[in-house]
């Protein structure tokens, strides 16, 4: 008793310790950028002062263009992980159950995964055109790989004691997939689903940045090409902002499934 | 004549089940994925040539084939892919430096380490390669860009991993320094840094290949550099067996690139 109340003032001065490292590091990383912006050592726009940053953040967010372009990248990130997801999970799931299949064609998505899906861009604007259908293709074409490859490993991963009793009761195979296979995997899926998530924002705002005039990817590139260099700051910490929230947000939802299994 | 028969039908069987044996092998399984892939290509081109498919949107395989050597030789590939490789390189050289260095000032002080290890993390799942536009205005429409996008992206990787090796090292490795009476340094070098290094490599394999494909990417959205701006060349120029030419070549320096990374992880992994 005695032991654990010692260790409690000790445990709470370390986090402070940290809180305070921490914030002392957003301190001066902050003076810093607001000395560099006053010093005139880099070009007045190129480093704006906090205040024009500021400034710009809180226009960004009020007006009802942001949330246009925001709601035009949700609904394209939306619809690619939904048909990435899918795909990927079929194909893992394929590739998973059969060893035949797996030795055939996973080496394909292992060496197809981690190439630059940036490149097949042009390919897309042809087969789906200019819209957001390209920028759909180039989230799906981004998450199907991840998703794809974390289902298969995972697939890998159940109890064989489980399969064998969906086998001994002659389900079938839509059964197996419905009752054995999916819920055994749901940890699995939901790190690919992840991974897949961060990627496929990754690929269809870069597509938006490329050619497009809709969606917060083409609102980065129209304040870089009118050098609004506080607007482009601004837009890019809601992103950094969106895209780490909804990681860590799928995080957390993965966290409280194992939580829950175990 | 019914012996003749049941002897034939037995050679049957045998060479049909030596057949199936086979192709339930491992090599007989590659041998049916790379059939299938051929297949699939050789069903496009018929398609393509039965005007299934439009020939304006997807050439015809042959012709993608047939543009390649056109496209090493008239666009200076092999010049590109080691404008690409110099930037890779540089990366590379520099995650080395400032990741390993990062790594191990985070082992070294806990609470740098408590502080900011979550932080490295949350920077590893953040999507830097967005701030292209960020590192166009400090740095310009030029191979800084570039490679300073790759070294942003692959630096969490290598400065986690570098971590990680550094504070698995066992303890009885780091007693037997203690009792040589080495300095703090000898002991980084001698002891520490050398049992870290398998997974050093891990990290730096990670940082190298997100570097490798942030810096094709942005060499593809900026229009400057090695392979990625050849894409984007040809396709401005509409030139489609090109463009899908250099995607395939882009794909297969990749996969080398890994292979590469590969054989040198398992070459450095310590023996079980």
């Amino acid at each position: 008793m005695a032991a654990a109340g010692g260790m409690r003032p000790d445990s709470s001065s370390a986090s402070h310790r940290v809180w305070l490292l921490r914030v002392a590091f957003v301190v001066i990383a902050l003076l810093a950028w607001e000395a560099l912006s006053r010093s005139g050592v880099l070009f007045k726009d190129v480093v704006p002062s906090l205040a024009a940053i500021g400034r710009a953040l809180a226009n960004v967010l009020s007006t009802r263009d942001f949330y246009a372009n925001l709601g035009v990248t949700a609904q394209e990130i939306g619809i690619a992980v939904v048909i990435g997801g899918v795909a990927g999970v079929a194909v893992g799931i394929m590739l998973g159950a059969n060893r035949f299949l797996s030795q055939a064609f996973e080496s394909l998505l292992l060496y197809l995964g981690p190439t630059p899906k940036i490149i097949f861009f042009p390919v897309m604007i042809m087969w789906f055109g200019v819209g957001t259908g390209s920028k759909i293709a180039m989230g799906v074409v981004s998450c199907f790989f991840p998703i794809a490859i974390s289902t298969a490993a995972g697939m890998r991963q159940i109890d064989t004691v489980l399969i064998r009793v969906g086998r001994s009761f002659r389900a079938s195979t839509w059964q197996m997939v419905k009752s054995i296979y999916l819920p055994a995997m749901r940890e699995p899926i939901v790190t690919g689903l992840r991974l897949g998530l961060g990627v496929a924002i990754i690929g269809t705002l870069l597509a938006e940045t490329k050619l497009s005039n809709r969606g917060l990817g083409y609102l980065v590139i129209q304040s870089y090409a009118l050098f609004d260099m506080p607007k482009m700051y601004a837009l890019l910490i809601v992103l950094f902002v969106l895209s780490i929230g909804v990681n860590a947000m799928i995080g957390r939802f993965s966290h409280a499934q194992r939580r829950a299994l175990a | 004549m019914t012996a003749t028969k049941a002897a034939r039908s037995s050679g049957s069987t045998w060479t049909r089940s030596r057949g199936s044996t086979w192709l339930r092998s491992r090599t007989g399984a590659r041998v049916v994925g790379i059939a299938s892939s051929i297949a699939v290509i050789a069903l496009v081109e018929l398609l393509i040539i039965a005007g299934a498919i439009n020939a304006f949107v997807v050439p015809k395989p042959t012709q993608i084939l047939l543009a390649i050597p056109r496209i090493i030789a008239e666009e200076n590939v092999l010049h590109r892919f080691w404008q690409t490789a110099q930037e890779v390189i540089w990366a590379s050289l520099m995650l080395a430096v400032f990741g390993i260095a990062l790594g191990s000032l985070l082992f070294r002080f806990v609470g740098l380490r408590l502080a900011f290890e979550a932080w490295v993390g949350a920077l590893a799942a953040a999507p830097i390669v967005l701030m292209y536009p960020l590192f166009l205005v400090i740095f310009g429409r030029s191979t800084t860009t570039i490679v300073m996008i790759g070294f942003a992206a692959g630096l969490a990787p290598v400065i986690l991993k570098t971590l990680d090796g550094l504070s698995g090292t066992r303890k009885v490795l780091i007693d037997v320094g203690r009792s040589f009476k080495l300095s703090r340094g000898q002991q980084f070098r001698k002891v520490l840094l050398p049992a870290a290094l398998p997974a050093v490599f891990v990290g730096l394999k990670l940082g190298l290949i997100f570097a490798m494909i942030n810096i094709v990417g942005v060499e593809f959205l900026i229009n400057f550099g090695g392979l990625g701006q050849l894409i984007n060349e040809l396709a401005e120029r509409y030139d489609l067996p090109g463009t899908y030419g250099a995607i395939l070549f882009v794909i297969l320096a990749s996969v080398l690139f890994f292979a590469v990374l590969e054989r040198i992880e398992r070459w450095l992994r310590p023996v079980e």
